[in-house]
């Protein structure tokens, strides 16, 4: 995606980034470029080991990269790495709160680091515990606190300072559901108030709830970037309709098989051998909603001399975009 | 959702950041100042009580000897809490907790947030360093001293306190987490004895390899300097030798702790 340097709507652009690690055999970044408009939440997809850590860990200026350029809110992040610091928020995967502190003073100090005046750290802060349901116990120590709490800490904290662009690190891996709800919630009202978001996750469903945009890479380079619906449309031919037929008239698969293919709307018909189930199993590969199909189907059946007796529709997922993508699962 | 910003145009520049982290690390000392005491002063005062005190008067050792003991421990007690005050705290907060990432993402450059554990470390080690004279007036009756010797001893007190936290940050930066007990183990007690802290160095003569030895330990010309400036009269390296290799070794240390540093805040 071509990125103007000077477009203020881009919050985050990254141009030919290369990052390989010494004694590395490969690049772990290898030349991806991509940006990310100011107010979206853009989700970075990848199985373990894909390169969105380092990617994000040079965003926020904490790896460098070695080659390439990166922008947070129109800072390089290579050039200035404290303004780029002034900018952007990070909430870590693995607890990072100072155990030294109280919750609501991991929130007070980190606003200090970044120049926060007094009489509005401390508003802000209790504003901040009451949304995130800290207020109860503001001055309890982060280890007494449970998972799904401790990473409302951190959002709460990454927040203080009010950053234009928010880097969330696999949110809700290890957090229960009603804690994932609740994240995937907070992501959405900042994304109302016009935070920019981005977030690296392995959970194709969050990257598919939270997402305007999703960027899927694997081994370092990036395999496509487009909005969650976008990319399941392209996955042409992954819809389908399972139908179990009976015989009434018809002698032999064949007969009810000839018909269905010769639809305009279906690409290809599959027989699937299923010992399982008595009658005849075929899968429907179609190019528009499967839905919409299942009364021309069982007609054609029918007149085909069998009766269609169970039918399921199968749309693609994310996942199914990755699997195509990347060829394998990720969990 | 938020009807206070916290304005994104406020003023701002590095050394608001570096006061910032600098007052989180001085509220936590403050806050655990009586444990801190306990943990720094337990050691030196333990080592005055037996050899200062214990041994003097069993007669083992001569009455002279605590003018050789009390700047030794002095030096001891800033380098040693200085260098504990950043190695073990260094190493926990880069792996277990890391705890010093909300630090590294502060706008401020990463060197100097290296700088501040170093200051804060120092800080510590001159605090423990100055209660030794308390303790000292209250368990030897009196302690060396001459006139006019404030300033340097202060100076040097801090620098040795500087040497101690820099020394803290090599190691938390250079040794791998899994080996740091055992890397704490064989350091701390050789930095401990071969300080020139219990003995003058320039009476080693007869033994020449511990002479060596000690010559390349940092502590060696804390102590000398303290001894030279408090206690004239024990043979000591004169004290203007003492302070260049002190300050140079700080500032040797400080580089390679830095690259140290730098190498573990950035991938």
């Amino acid at each position: 995606m071509d990125v103007d340097d000077k477009d203020p709507e881009v919050a985050v652009e990254v141009a030919d980034l290369v990052k390989r690690y010494p004694k590395a055999p490969v690049d772990s970044v290898g030349g991806i470029s991509f940006g990310v408009r100011r107010g979206e939440v853009f989700g970075f997809l990848g199985p373990n080991g894909a390169g969105k850590t380092t990617t994000i860990g040079i965003l926020t200026t904490r790896i460098r990269p070695t080659a390439g350029r990166a922008r947070v809110a129109g800072v390089d992040v290579m050039a200035d790495p404290v303004g780029a610091r002034r900018v952007l928020g990070v909430v870590p995967q693995q607890n990072n709160l100072d155990r030294s502190l109280s919750v609501r003073q991991n929130l007070l100090f980190h606003a200090s680091y970044h120049g926060v005046p007094r009489a509005v750290r401390k508003t802000r802060a209790d504003e901040l515990l009451a949304q995130f349901g800290l207020a109860d116990r503001p001055n309890g120590r982060p280890d007494d606190f449970s998972g799904g709490q401790i990473q409302r800490m951190m959002i709460a904290r990454a927040l203080m300072h009010d950053p234009t662009v928010l880097f969330l690190d696999e949110p809700s891996t290890g957090l229960d559901p009603a804690a994932r709800l609740f994240t995937w919630e907070r992501v959405a009202q900042l994304k109302a108030e016009g935070t920019t978001v981005v977030i690296t996750t392995h959970d194709m469903e969050e990257a598919a709830t939270l997402s305007d945009r999703v960027a899927i890479i694997d081994h370092g380079k990036l395999l496509a970037l487009d909005t969650p619906n976008a990319l399941v449309r392209g996955m042409a031919g992954e819809r389908t309709l399972d139908c179990l037929v009976e015989a009434e008239h018809a002698s032999d698969p064949a007969a009810v098989h000839g018909p269905l293919d010769g639809l305009a709307a279906v690409d290809r018909v599959e027989e699937l051998d299923d010992p399982e189930v008595s009658g005849w199993r075929f899968r429907v590969y179609v190019q528009s909603d499967p839905a919409s199909l299942v009364a021309l189907v069982a007609q054609v059946i029918s007149d085909a001399g069998a009766r269609l007796v169970d039918v399921r529709l199968g749309e693609p997922t994310l996942e199914d975009v990755f699997i195509h993508l990347t060829g394998r699962s990720l969990r | 959702m938020t009807t206070v910003r916290a304005g994104r145009g406020r003023p701002w520049s590095p050394w608001r950041a570096f006061l910032a982290i600098l007052r989180r690390d001085l509220y936590v000392t403050g806050r655990e100042f009586p444990f801190f005491l306990a943990q720094v002063i337990l050691q030196p005062l333990f080592l005055l009580f037996v050899f200062g005190k214990v041994l003097t008067q069993l007669g083992y050792a001569r009455p002279g000897y605590v003018d050789v003991l009390f700047p030794g421990l002095v030096a001891l007690a800033a380098v040693l809490t200085g260098f504990q005050s950043t190695a073990l705290p260094l190493v926990i907060e880069f792996s277990y907790s890391n705890e010093i990432e909300d630090r590294l993402l502060a706008p401020l450059p990463i060197g100097a947030v290296a700088l501040e554990k170093v200051v804060v470390s120092a800080m510590r080690g001159t605090i423990a360093a100055a209660v030794m004279f308390p303790i000292g007036l209250w368990l030897l009756g009196s302690i060396p001293w001459t006139a006019g010797a404030a300033v340097g001893v202060s100076v040097m007190t801090v620098v040795g306190a500087l040497i101690g936290a820099a020394m803290g940050l090599v190691l938390g930066t250079f040794v791998s987490p899994n080996r740091i007990n055992l890397t704490f183990a064989l350091v701390t007690t050789p930095l401990l004895f071969t300080g020139s802290s219990q003995y003058p160095w320039p009476s080693l003569t007869h033994i020449r390899w511990f002479q060596v030895v000690s010559a390349l330990n940092p502590m060696t010309y804390v102590s000398e300097g303290l001894r030279g400036l408090m206690a004239p009269n024990v043979p000591h390296i004169q004290t203007w030798i003492c302070f260049v290799a002190a300050i140079g070794s700080l500032v040797v240390l400080t580089a390679v702790g830095m690259v140290g540093f730098l190498r573990r805040a950035l991938g």
